[in-house]
């Protein structure tokens, strides 16, 4: 068995699994039922000035059947008084000593940050997440991700805050942004303890057609509204990466966005991150999920040989390379592997119609390869033309039958050659320029 | 004694009712995702009306249940009745390249009834003749599916045509002679309905040859279709033959479809003779209208049955109970009434032949027996209405598989009367690409499609084509190639 506690920044946790700041920490009860199902840490749901919420507060993008690939969202902060959540957040760690209790918080003047520092403090919280994320709602009241998308008024509250903090401060970075290193770099310029990220993406999932209105449906409107869940997992693994990357950040992560399952919380993990937060998957299947997190992520640390979770962290973060230092030598070609090949053939109109009409459709029996697995008399195969196939890889991520299209390395003999050693080697006379394809 | 109705109205019903009832829109949706949506899709291949099957079901997933319903109708007319009677196990569904992942595969008659429903539910016109008419005028001899499926493409390519049938409603088999509980009579007319609706004219209680001469119809019409289809039930030739309790199959299948289901005259043990897919369609019905004993007679052994596999586990379902390697030789009789059958063991001799055991008879009694022997040729009529026209050996007409055209240029023909005997979904493809033919007779343009020619396969340049052009089915390419 592997060990998976960490330590983020001082936080220390049993597993890096935390629910995110989210309406499923808002209560004592459901934090109880957090840590009796395994999970971590709670970040509580984001303290501040109580709010009214608005009805209808949800909507969700469906794909192929698949309910709620996305999530969107226009609730705001806790409506519960900040007395109320700070005596609750008490009463877990009581009961939960081991287990991570992070303070979201948003508010405004720098008194009011240092009223909630302390409080949250006193409360015995491990830690505090500064909400400078959230999309909707607060920004319009110059919190949230108004905080969040300007790096000097990040530095600026950041520094109110670590003027008293006493324990370990996370700063909840928004991904509507064009750089996220800026905001990064800010939080860690002032003196935060660590980030996490991504919050919510702006959002509108659909539009009801009949109404002429998005949902969620608020009596003839809508908003633009907060989007998370699996679809923006690639998103937010991509800034993960790219802060873990920066010199000029250099403190630990807590990675949040589109986690559903240990593998998911891995890849986050191998990009940078300490610990993990998940919210949707929660929202879609409850607490009990976080089982097979645990199971999963030990089995495969078992398999890869790792005794630690804090082995994994950041291991992929350098393989992730500015694009002129690839090589341009290097050369794949889809192969098919026609024992396996159903003949459903949108390999080859992938290719035909979307890529590079490098497959074509040819007859079996002049193949060779016989009436297999899906074929009828005079129905094509695909085959590829290898002198015309880039290795772009869309054929093999079209098949719907495992292992069928495989990407093979061909050894060309060349050596390695980045466009950078590309345009110096052009440069000085070494070699001709590649001739355009035709 | 003579035999009467067993049933109340209510368990007649019941136990008549459909056995693959529509789907709910989210059983709909969940099926519909399944489907890979393939390129040149084998699904295509195998539907003789080569319907974009792939298409059509992504239509359903992008809840564009009219497009979809368009679809499926501008390839095939009859898109709703073969949904529910399709053997699509050896046709689309046997071709579906999920059996090759050791998946089911997708359920494309369920979906085809689908999205076809939700045009008759909601009574939509998808298809649109169009408005400027090329004033050629076909007549089409026969109301079934063969015509339905020629009228239907002749009036969209802009032709009058008129339907002469013979029986009081149009549609053939579908009206009169499917099971029950997989096709209802009212969904056939239903079919009929949208045929008229593209401006198609249907003469019903007109018999071609007595009430009106061949001679009479090419004066007014430009071109004739036959879709005439099959004839009686072949005879058993033996004695007891012409007692009142002995039907031909389809007889009592269209007895069930023109009166209420509980005033049908059943027996308590009746003997179905045959085992082919009408054969199965009578045994199931009569237990389902309360037959106590209701059994397939058989000459030949399990293996040898005409009947799909499907059919024979329908049957075995409902309780059929079968009798195989053996002949009825005697209709026993009492009081002018069958009491019974004699019976006789078959074998298969050295040389494949089926030979009836001497000394091997036995009696068993039955108050009904049911003659499912399949369909003679319509010879006789054909020869006495269209004098000219020739037959193939077995009797039927002989045409241009492409075109439907027979020896005479203005006579086409298709289904059952020209090709023997098969699928509704035949008969539907067949009518279709005679009205092309006909199209190239008046206009000599050629019609292709809808669907873009390399999805139906391609090798090299060379287009394969869909099951339109070759029709397949799968379990004869199994047992040809694999």
């Amino acid at each position: 068995m592997a060990d998976l506690s960490i330590n983020l920044a001082g936080i220390k946790s049993p597993n890096p699994f935390w629910v995110a700041s989210a309406p499923p920490s808002n209560t004592a009860y459901q934090c109880h039922r957090a840590f009796e199902a395994g999970w971590g840490g709670v970040v509580w749901k984001t303290i501040g000035e109580p709010i009214v919420n608005v009805s209808s507060r949800y909507s969700s993008l469906d794909l192929n059947g698949s309910r709620m690939v996305g999530l969107n969202n226009i609730e705001l902060i806790t409506d519960r008084a900040p007395e109320t959540n700070f005596r609750e957040i008490r009463e877990c760690k009581d009961r939960w000593p081991d287990h991570a209790i992070i303070a979201s918080l948003m508010t405004d003047t720098r008194e009011n940050w240092h009223d909630y520092m302390k409080a949250s403090a006193d409360a015995g919280a491990d830690g505090v997440e500064l909400n400078f994320g959230c999309p909707h709602g607060m920004c319009e009241r110059g919190m949230g991700s108004a905080v969040g998308q300007n790096p000097d008024v990040i530095e600026t509250i950041v520094g109110w805050v670590m003027e008293v903090a006493e324990i370990p401060v996370i700063v909840k970075l928004t991904p509507n942004i064009t750089s996220i290193n800026h905001a990064a770099r800010a939080a860690s310029r002032a003196g935060a303890n660590a980030i996490s990220l991504i919050n919510t993406i702006n959002s509108i999932t659909q539009v009801d057609l009949d109404r002429m209105c998005p949902e969620p449906y608020v009596a003839g409107q809508s908003t633009h509204g907060g989007y998370c869940g699996p679809a923006v997992k690639p998103i937010a693994l991509n800034m993960v990466q790219e802060c873990a990357a920066d010199p000029e950040v250099l403190i630990p992560i807590s990675g949040i966005g589109g986690i559903s399952n240990w593998k998911d919380a891995a890849e986050f993990i191998a990009l940078g991150s300490t610990s993990v937060q998940v919210c949707t998957a929660i929202m879609h299947y409850g607490f009990r999920i976080v089982e097979d997190m645990i199971e999963g992520l030990n089995d495969y640390l078992d398999g890869a040989g790792m005794k630690s979770v804090n082995e994994l962290i950041g291991r992929a973060v350098q393989s992730v390379q500015r694009w002129e230092t690839l090589d341009l030598n290097y050369k794949r070609i889809a192969s098919i592997d026609y024992d396996t090949c159903i003949g459903c053939n949108l390999c080859y109109i992938a290719c035909e119609d979307g890529a590079h009409q490098a497959i074509a459709l040819v007859d079996p029996e002049a193949k060779g390869v016989g009436l297999g697995p899906g074929r009828l008399p005079g129905k094509p195969v695909p085959e590829i033309k290898e002198k015309e196939c880039v290795g772009c890889n869309l054929c093999a991520l079209v098949c719907p039958v495992d292992a069928c299209i495989t990407m093979i390395d061909v050894d060309n003999g060349k050596d390695r050659m980045s466009w950078s050693d590309y345009q110096a080697k052009v440069a000085s006379g070494e070699m001709k320029p590649i001739p355009a394809h035709p | 004694m003579p035999i009467t109705s067993l049933l109340d109205p209510d368990t007649a019903a019941r136990n008549m009712a459909e056995i693959e009832p529509q789907y709910s829109p989210q059983e709909a949706l969940v099926e519909a995702h399944r489907c890979l949506f393939c390129f040149d899709a084998p699904c295509i291949k195998a539907c003789p009306t080569g319907i974009d099957i792939p298409g059509f079901i992504k239509k359903i997933a992008s809840h564009n249940l009219t497009g979809s319903a368009r679809t499926i109708l501008s390839s095939n007319i009859l898109g709703g009745s073969c949904a529910r009677v399709c053997p699509t196990s050896v046709l689309c569904e046997g071709a579906c390249v999920m059996l090759d992942r050791d998946e089911k595969p997708i359920k494309i008659g369920r979906l085809q009834r689908y999205a076809t429903d939700h045009v008759f539910d909601n009574d939509l016109q998808v298809l649109h003749p169009p408005e400027q008419k090329s004033g050629k005028r076909v007549a089409l001899i026969g109301g079934g599916p063969a015509s339905l499926g020629c009228a239907a493409e002749l009036a969209l390519l802009g032709h009058d045509a008129v339907i002469f049938e013979r029986k009081p409603e149009a549609g053939g088999l579908n009206t009169y002679g499917i099971a029950y509980y997989k096709l209802t009579p009212e969904m056939s007319l239903k079919e009929v309905e949208l045929v008229k609706r593209l401006g198609v004219e249907i003469r019903t209680g007109v018999d071609v040859g007595t009430d009106i001469t061949v001679a009479e119809l090419e004066k007014e019409f430009d071109a004739i279709f036959l879709g005439v289809g099959l004839g009686h039930t072949y005879r058993l030739d033996i004695p007891g033959e012409d007692l009142p309790e002995v039907f031909e199959a389809l007889a009592f299948i269209e007895d069930l479809h023109v009166n209420p289901l509980h005033e049908v005259a059943v027996g308590k043990r009746v003997a179905v003779i045959g085992c082919g897919n009408t054969a199965i369609d009578a045994v199931t019905q009569a237990k389902r209208l309360g037959a106590e004993h209701s059994v397939i007679i058989y000459r030949r052994g399990e293996r040898d049955m005409p009947a799909y596999l499907y059919e024979y586990g329908l049957a075995k379902r409902d309780g059929a109970e079968f009798i195989f390697n053996a002949v009825p030789v005697e209709v026993l009789e009492k009081d002018g009434h069958v009491c019974g059958l004699k019976l006789a063991r078959t074998k298969v001799d050295d040389n494949g032949k089926l030979q009836v055991i001497a000394g091997s008879e036995f009696e068993l009694p039955f108050d009904m027996v049911i003659k499912a022997l399949g369909q003679e040729k319509m010879t006789d009529m054909l020869k006495s209405i269209v004098p000219d026209v020739n037959l193939t050996r077995n009797g039927c007409i002989e045409r241009d598989a492409a075109t439907g055209q027979t020896n005479v240029p203005h006579i086409f023909a298709g289904g059952d009367g020209a090709n023997g005997g098969s699928e509704v979904v035949n008969a539907v493809g067949e009518g279709k690409k005679a009205a092309r033919g006909i199209h190239r007779l008046f206009t000599n343009e050629a019609i292709e499609g809808p669907i873009q020619w390399t999805r139906m396969g391609v090798v090299g340049d060379k287009p394969v084509g869909s099951g339109l052009d070759h029709p397949i089915r799968v379990d004869e390419h199994e047992t040809a190639f694999i």
